[in-house]
């Protein structure tokens, strides 16, 4: 994957005041349950704009719950998440409007081409036809499938598919990218192209990455962590301050750690 | 990540909100999407075409010789029953497509393609009817082959009529579409609406002004006429039938769009994210 074509255009939509101090990403004492059963419990921890942050946690552990509240496919009933300062509940258009997400699902329409895809997700951001074409053009350059670009979805390969997913979830030029367990059924060498991809979406466009995973390997030490188990956030942090304060030489450890202290009477993190 | 604040106040650019443009780039572009899908699936197109031919071909050859047709609003002289039921065809075409739309709604949530749609920034309500449009729109594709192929069987109007239906049309799509809009939200799984299907397609077909006029039916059991009557299918029925002649059938007019409304509105309540059906947990937990 080549992606060292630097952005030039403004970005219409970046807040106004200085960005390192607004939060990419404000999830504030988040709490969600189905019937009976909490799926988050006073959930807090922020995204800087332009990092790289790991949401690291074993299935079920809430991501995904934590994803529908952000993505608003539910509501949120207890807390508040704000995206760069815009309250997703009471400003959803303007939150929204600066998030680009790739879901742990495909959702790619399979018998549509690659450009047919990227031109309906445009669409759904009020992008006219030219403007979307172009930038259609110039994401699937970057991610090397531009002589791909007329042929159907269902032809690609799983990696191809995660690439065009991020490019699709790029389209808008979102300044918050959300990614669900992207690396999920990829082979090593997919993986390892899609985690260097959006880490350069990091460092060379700014672009705030909260990145969910249970695959410790993904998480270098210059990352912000946030340690989700059972529902609750046991640590937080950079992830040199996380593996401190657990005593831990490493992320793999550390996790092993914090929730095994969870899960011990009077334990906790 | 401590130097990072939360506060909204001052910090960000006032909400700039939407123009014109961009919510009409969201219309064209659910609306393409969704004929280009339909393109895609020709079976689907052929059997929405076939269907109906079926009933007039087969069908109604066969049951005209049992069922005299008096002479009823709005035909002013006896007519075949092919003439009859074409109108109900042209609803039902409508009724299946509404409900099809729903079912890949369905389809949609369960593979994630749902989504897509509603994480676009615009309001949920403008996606929704988006959709709704463009399920209409792909109706009308349907309903207008079938009349292509009916002309020379034909069911042929006053030329006129083929003008004066297109917007009853769009009112009566709309409407069995947000029906089953509404009937999606509540489904879970693909695999539930094979009963929905039987519960809501064929009741509301056959207990219509679709194949046999009402009065029929009333002579056979009065408590089953009211119900025919007061099935929005059968005012969608007529609304077509009076429309296709250049007139107007007040009543089913009111009753159509009022029940559009309802359950358009019921359908975006239902899929509103604080409240809505659709937020049932991923492990299915609440009901």
């Amino acid at each position: 994957m080549t992606t060292s074509a630097p952005i030039t255009e403004p970005r219409p939509t970046a807040p106004v005041s200085d960005p390192a101090m607004v939060a990419a990403l404000s999830i504030d004492g988040v709490s969600h349950s189905y019937g009976a059963r909490r799926a988050l419990m006073d959930v807090s921890f922020n995204v800087a704009p332009a990092s790289f942050t790991a949401l690291l946690g074993l299935n079920g552990a809430g991501k995904s719950t934590l994803f529908s509240l952000v993505t608003r496919l539910f509501g949120i009933q207890t807390g508040r998440v704000g995206i760069f300062g815009h309250d997703i509940s009471r400003t959803p258009g303007e939150a929204l409007r600066l998030l680009g997400v790739v879901f742990q699902q495909r959702t790619l329409d399979l018998d549509l081409s690659l450009t047919q895809n990227l031109l309906y997700h445009a669409a759904l951001h009020g992008i006219g036809r030219r403007e979307a074409a172009a930038r259609a053009a110039e994401l699937l350059g970057r991610i090397g499938l531009s002589d791909r670009a007329a042929s159907k979805v269902r032809d690609l390969s799983g990696g191809q598919m995660r690439r065009l997913e991020i490019a699709r979830a790029l389209l808008h030029r979102p300044r918050l990218l959300l990614l669900d367990e992207p690396t999920v059924g990829l082979d090593v060498k997919a993986r390892a192209d899609i985690i260097s991809h959006v880490r350069q979406l990091v460092t060379e466009q700014g672009i705030g990455v909260l990145w969910a995973t249970h695959l410790f390997d993904e998480i270098t030490a210059n990352d912000d962590l946030v340690v989700l188990h059972q529902g609750k956030v046991l640590a937080k942090g950079p992830v040199a301050r996380v593996l401190a304060e657990a005593g831990a030489p490493d992320v793999n450890t550390a996790f092993m750690r914090l929730t095994g202290a969870q899960t011990m009477p009077g334990g906790g993190a | 990540m401590s130097s990072i604040t939360t506060q909204d106040s001052n910090t960000h650019r006032a909400p700039r909100g939407f123009s014109l443009a961009e919510y009409m780039t969201c219309l064209a572009g659910i609306v393409w999407r969704e004929g280009l899908r339909f393109l895609h699936q020709r079976e689907r197109f052929v059997s929405a075409l076939v269907r109906p031919l079926v009933w007039l071909f087969i069908f109604a050859a066969g049951f005209r010789q049992v069922l005299g047709i008096s002479i009823i609003p709005p035909y002013e002289t006896y007519i075949l029953y092919e003439v009859y039921i074409a109108p109900g065809l042209m609803a039902m075409i409508q009724l299946f497509n509404g409900m099809q739309s729903s079912l890949s709604m369905v389809y949609d949530r369960e593979m994630g393609n749902m989504r897509t749609l509603l994480v676009s920034p615009l309001p949920r309500w403008f996606l929704l009817f988006c959709k709704l449009l463009a399920g209409t729109a792909v109706s009308l594709l349907q309903v207008y082959a079938f009349l292509v192929i009916a002309w020379f069987w034909d069911i042929s109007p006053p030329s006129f009529g083929y003008l004066t239906v297109l917007p009853a049309l769009i009112l009566s799509g709309l409407m069995l579409g947000s029906l089953g809009m509404l009937i999606s939200s509540g489904i879970k799984q693909l695999e539930n609406f094979a009963g929905v299907m039987n519960f809501v397609i064929f009741p509301m077909f056959f207990a219509s002004s679709a194949l046999y006029p009402l009065w029929r039916v009333q002579e056979g059991s009065p408590y089953l006429y009211y119900l025919c009557e007061a099935n929005p299918f059968t005012l969608a029925v007529e609304l077509i039938r009076f429309a296709f002649y250049g007139q107007v059938n007040w009543i089913s007019l009111a009753v159509v769009a009022t029940c559009t409304i309802v359950f358009m509105i019921g359908a975006i309540y239902a899929y509103d994210p604080s409240r809505g059906l659709v937020r049932r947990g991923p492990a299915g937990g609440e009901g």
